[in-house]
């Protein structure tokens, strides 16, 4: 202690001995202590950052130009009405200098070409992190609480996700994602509403169990049950991971509460034996585009057909013959609200068809299971069981409501802190990786988890999790001009006897009217204002292809005359669009020098032989629909708007506006309506 | 007693950071840290690719085919139980990084590129008898202009300019007289400007006195759109393309 005193006294005599001495002291302490300031700045990260980038800019080519937009100092972006501070680009200093492109060196790498200017949006909004921090871990890796690290390149789409509703051309893994939220029925039982209120509506169709002993087994549901991809590679139900007694209590209960609807089963009429040609299956299968909504598994693994329908690799395992053929009878009798037309089969077609759909089983799937009939207290445990797993918030059944908010909502699970998540160990502390782990496997995260197991490709899983990022608090905060909202399905409903048929025929499933229904198959908003007549009824009966390389084409109906007048009548009257007057819209001349400038026109000035064939000899195009008969299956008009602004007519057409003149529209219409093709059917190609 | 600690021990700590930095440095020069529950039950003597190489995928995000490469030995025969090591520049990562071929010779792995656009030179290791084999695979990753290019020429393009026909998909390349250039066809594309490939698009074949089989674009894509087809196209190109930028001269 003495010797300390000692030092400190004679420090003080040192430094205070006089008054002079004093104040040159405290002086050089002030100005030290003035410095700290400059000192930390100077010494600062972001100052280093711009003092690398005056040194990386100096030896190039433009550098007295970079050198005249550097601004030394913090920059920030600020926009108040989007709540963005960023400081960003105090250090991303090349973002926006194009002849920066080859610089690869972080922070200076140029920003790639996006839609949106930079200064406009700031960077955080799509990216991301803390706009206002100034060092790099505070910026890119926060962790505490209300802050949010900086998002992975490759869920980068969910920052478009905030603000575009609707389905972008430059973002196929946000609209895959948002497709699959709905397709995979996750909005069942997650509520997800839009920043603008609206609800995310589920697109798959869950069948109704009511009756679903008139259709298959109890052995078929516990199968099925245990593991739905043993039966069908491609659904979209979920695995429970259930135990054989759960499987089984399920599967009594839900055959115990079905009740029988009458016509559900059918006693064929027509007798199996009496089924002359074993080929007759599969070409009626053909015939009847059943492939366009319907998948089978091939010899080599490989589902061949559409994703409309459930997969029908073994459905001989799974339907009960009677209940099989009354469905291809009338499918609305057991599901009144199903996607399936009904195709007015004939007694003879609905057997040649069961018994070829029968044929596709698998004599190894479920061939181990035999189940004792179930007492009540199993039924009751199942029904339990049923209520405690949310069965009833995908499929109705007799005897259980459907829940409401069975799980958790995700309308902002994009913004949920991470104080709330507790993760897995090992598991890198982010939002991306903990959605990603629970889609994958919800049940890693315990036992308790309800959750089941979907099955999807990685691809699918880093889709679904940039959907459910981009469903965060500043969408919500954002101002409504920058909203760009979904078109929801309209609910258009056709009127009278016509719209009765319409729906028998599921004509929406694959087409779309008035904003409502499939996109498998043409828009025909405006078809009553596009075809004729006679080729109308003549497709009604019998559709012949008009694209040679399409594989789902429109499926053939045995409709009556009546029906078939009815349908053509609807189409034609109601389904005009208010630009076409056939009145008043230049008529097409039918003078031979006009058709002759015409043909010249097809074939020289606009080569439109390079996607169409208007002639088998000569043409071989192969992406347009062939003309060789358009004279009988076009309206004049039409074919004169179309060819003026094609887009006009069909948002999204591949067929280019060629900006063509009045005079050259006339003339290739003149053209186009002359060839009437040999009969009125014409050759099928 | 105190001070003369105080003072060796600050003195000694800079020593000490140096020393771990260089250990550091040390062993990353040295070949990669051996993997653990990893080793080679065999060797081969070559390396070839079976799968997955020149694929276009998307910065930041996985390849959709997974790489796989075959150890062979002298006689060409498939080597089962080598170790291979997948290497990449900065920002690839794959999964696994290292693995054990199987017993028909191949190692495969799932491919994610980093997140600038471009090419990347990935490269497969593995141990020969007497010195290491290895393979460089080529993979491109686009950024979301060129993406959006790609989109554009899958829907407006490709069906004549892909000469690849699936049932799915038929081209029409087989059936047009004049045969477009495929946008992978850098020995003819790369010759021509930005400006050139934007007036053929926009204002169809005959704007560069080329077949009018080709339809002018002009007034149903828009000049943004037009401009992303561009970068596709360059980003695509093999060769690859070289943008005529400004030259920088070096002091």
């Amino acid at each position: 202690m003495q010797f300390i005193r000692k030092i400190l006294s004679s420090a003080r005599k040192a430094l205070f001995g006089d008054p002079v001495r004093a104040f040159g002291v405290v002086s050089v302490a002030l100005l030290l202590a003035l410095a700290i300031a400059p000192a930390k700045e100077h010494f600062s990260q972001w100052h280093s950052y711009q003092r690398h980038y005056l040194a990386l800019i100096h030896d190039r080519g433009e550098a007295v130009s970079l050198h005249r937009r550097f601004q030394p100092g913090i920059h920030q972006i600020w926009l108040p009405e989007l709540g963005v501070t960023d400081r960003c680009t105090t250090c991303h200093l090349g973002l926006n200098e194009a002849s920066l492109a080859d610089v690869t060196q972080q922070p200076f790498r140029k920003h790639p070409v996006v839609p949106h200017p930079l200064d406009g949006f700031g960077c955080v909004i799509c990216h991301g992190g803390q706009g206002a921090a100034t060092t790099v871990d505070e910026a890119h890796h926060s962790e505490r609480a209300g802050e949010e690290p900086i998002l992975p390149a490759r869920y980068i789409e969910s920052g478009c996700g905030q603000c575009h509703q609707n389905a972008l051309l430059g973002t196929p893994q946000l609209n895959l994602g948002r497709t699959l939220l709905t397709r995979y029925g996750c909005v069942h039982c997650h509520a997800v509403t839009r920043p603008d209120g609206s609800k995310t509506l589920a697109t798959d169709h869950p069948p109704s169990l009511t009756h679903i002993a008139d259709k298959t087994t109890r052995e078929w549901i516990f199968s099925w049950l245990k593991d739905p991809q043993a039966y069908a590679a491609s659904t979209t139900m979920p695995n429970y991971k259930l135990s054989d007694a759960d499987a089984s209590d399920i599967s009594a209960y839900l055959v115990n509460s079905s009740t029988a609807q009458a016509g559900d089963t059918a006693v064929a009429s027509v007798k199996p034996a009496a089924l002359a040609d074993a080929s007759a299956g599969p070409s009626l299968y053909g015939e009847s585009f059943c492939s366009s909504c319907h998948a089978v598994q091939n010899a080599a693994g490989n589902l061949v057909g559409g994703d409309v329908g459930p997969e029908l690799t073994r459905i001989g395992n799974k339907a009960k013959p009677d209940w099989l053929a009354a469905w291809l009878d009338n499918p609305r009798i057991y599901d009144a609200t199903t996607p399936m037309p009904h195709y007015r089969f004939t007694p003879q077609q609905i057997v040649t068809l069961a018994t070829y759909l029968q044929s596709k089983s698998d004599s190894d799937y479920g061939s181990g299971v035999h189940l004792e009939a179930a007492n009540t207290k199993q039924i009751a445990r199942g029904r339990k069981l049923i209520v405690e797993l949310g069965c009833a918030a995908c499929h109705e059944m007799n005897g259980v409501q459907k829940p409401e908010n069975f799980a958790p909502e995700l309308s902002a699970i994009g913004s949920k802190p991470l104080a709330q998540i507790v993760f897995l160990p090992g598991m890198e502390h982010s939002l991306p990786s903990y959605i990603g782990a629970k889609i994958r496997q919800p049940r890693a995260f315990g036992a308790s988890v309800k959750m089941p197991q979907f099955t999807l490709t990685p691809a699918q899983t880093d889709a679904l999790t940039t959907a459910l990022l981009a469903q965060t608090n500043r969408a919500r905060s954002m101002p409504d001009s920058l909203r760009v909202a979904v078109t929801p399905e309209t609910d258009y409903q056709p009127a009278g006897h016509a719209g009765k048929l319409m729906t028998e025929l599921a004509c929406f499933s694959c087409h779309r009217f008035n904003g409502r229904g499939g996109d498998m198959a043409p828009d025909l908003t405006w078809e009553g204002s596009a075809v004729q007549r006679q080729w109308l009824t003549e497709f009604l009966h019998n559709p012949n292809t008009l694209r040679p390389s399409l594989i789902r084409r429109m499926p053939r109906f045995n409709l009556s005359d009546s029906d078939n007048k009815e349908l053509t009548d609807y189409i034609l009257t109601v389904y005009q669009s208010p630009s076409i007057d056939q009145e008043l819209a230049p008529s097409a001349s039918n003078a031979p020098e006009i058709v002759e400038h015409g043909r010249q026109l097809f074939y020289s000035k606009y080569a439109c032989q390079s996607c169409h064939i208007a002639d088998t000899k000569t043409d071989k195009g192969y992406i347009g629909p062939t003309l060789t008969q358009v004279g009988s299956r076009l309206t004049a008009a039409w074919v004169y708007a179309w060819l003026r602004n094609p887009q006009a007519l069909r948002p999204g057409t591949t067929e280019p506006n060629e900006n063509m003149s009045e005079d050259d529209a006339r003339a290739l219409t003149a053209f186009l309506m002359s060839l009437k093709g040999s009969s009125g059917h014409g050759a099928k190609l | 007693m105190m001070r003369p600690f105080k003072a060796q021990f600050i003195l000694r700590w800079p020593a000490w950071v140096s020393l771990l930095a260089i250990a550091t440095l040390a062993g990353c020069k040295h070949a990669a840290p051996p993997v653990a529950g990893l080793k080679a039950m065999a060797v081969g003597n070559a390396i070839v690719e079976s799968s997955g190489g020149h694929q276009v995928g998307v910065i930041g995000t996985a390849l959709k085919d997974p790489l796989v490469v075959q150890v062979n030995d002298d006689q060409g025969t498939a080597v089962p139980g080598a170790l291979v090591r997948f290497r990449g520049t900065a920002g690839v990562s794959f999964d696994p990084a290292a693995i054990l071929t199987d017993s028909s010779g191949q190692a495969t792995t799932l491919v994610t590129l980093g997140t600038v656009a471009g090419r990347y030179r990935l490269s497969a290791i593995t141990q020969g008898k007497s010195k290491p084999a290895t393979i460089d695979i080529i993979e491109t990753a686009l950024g979301y202009q060129q993406r959006v290019g790609s989109i554009l020429a899958d829907k407006y393009c490709s069906r004549c300019h892909d000469p690849e026909s699936s049932p799915e998909r038929v081209s029409n390349y087989d059936n047009l007289e004049v045969k477009p250039h495929a946008f992978t066809d850098g020995s003819t594309l790369n010759k021509m400007s930005d400006a050139d490939l934007t007036a053929i698009i926009q204002h169809g074949g005959p704007a560069l006195s080329r077949s009018a089989l080709m339809p002018p674009y002009g007034n149903t894509l828009s000049a943004a759109d037009v401009r992303a087809v561009i970068a596709y196209t360059r980003a695509v190109a093999d060769p690859p393309y070289e943008a005529a930028g400004t030259v920088y001269a070096r002091k």
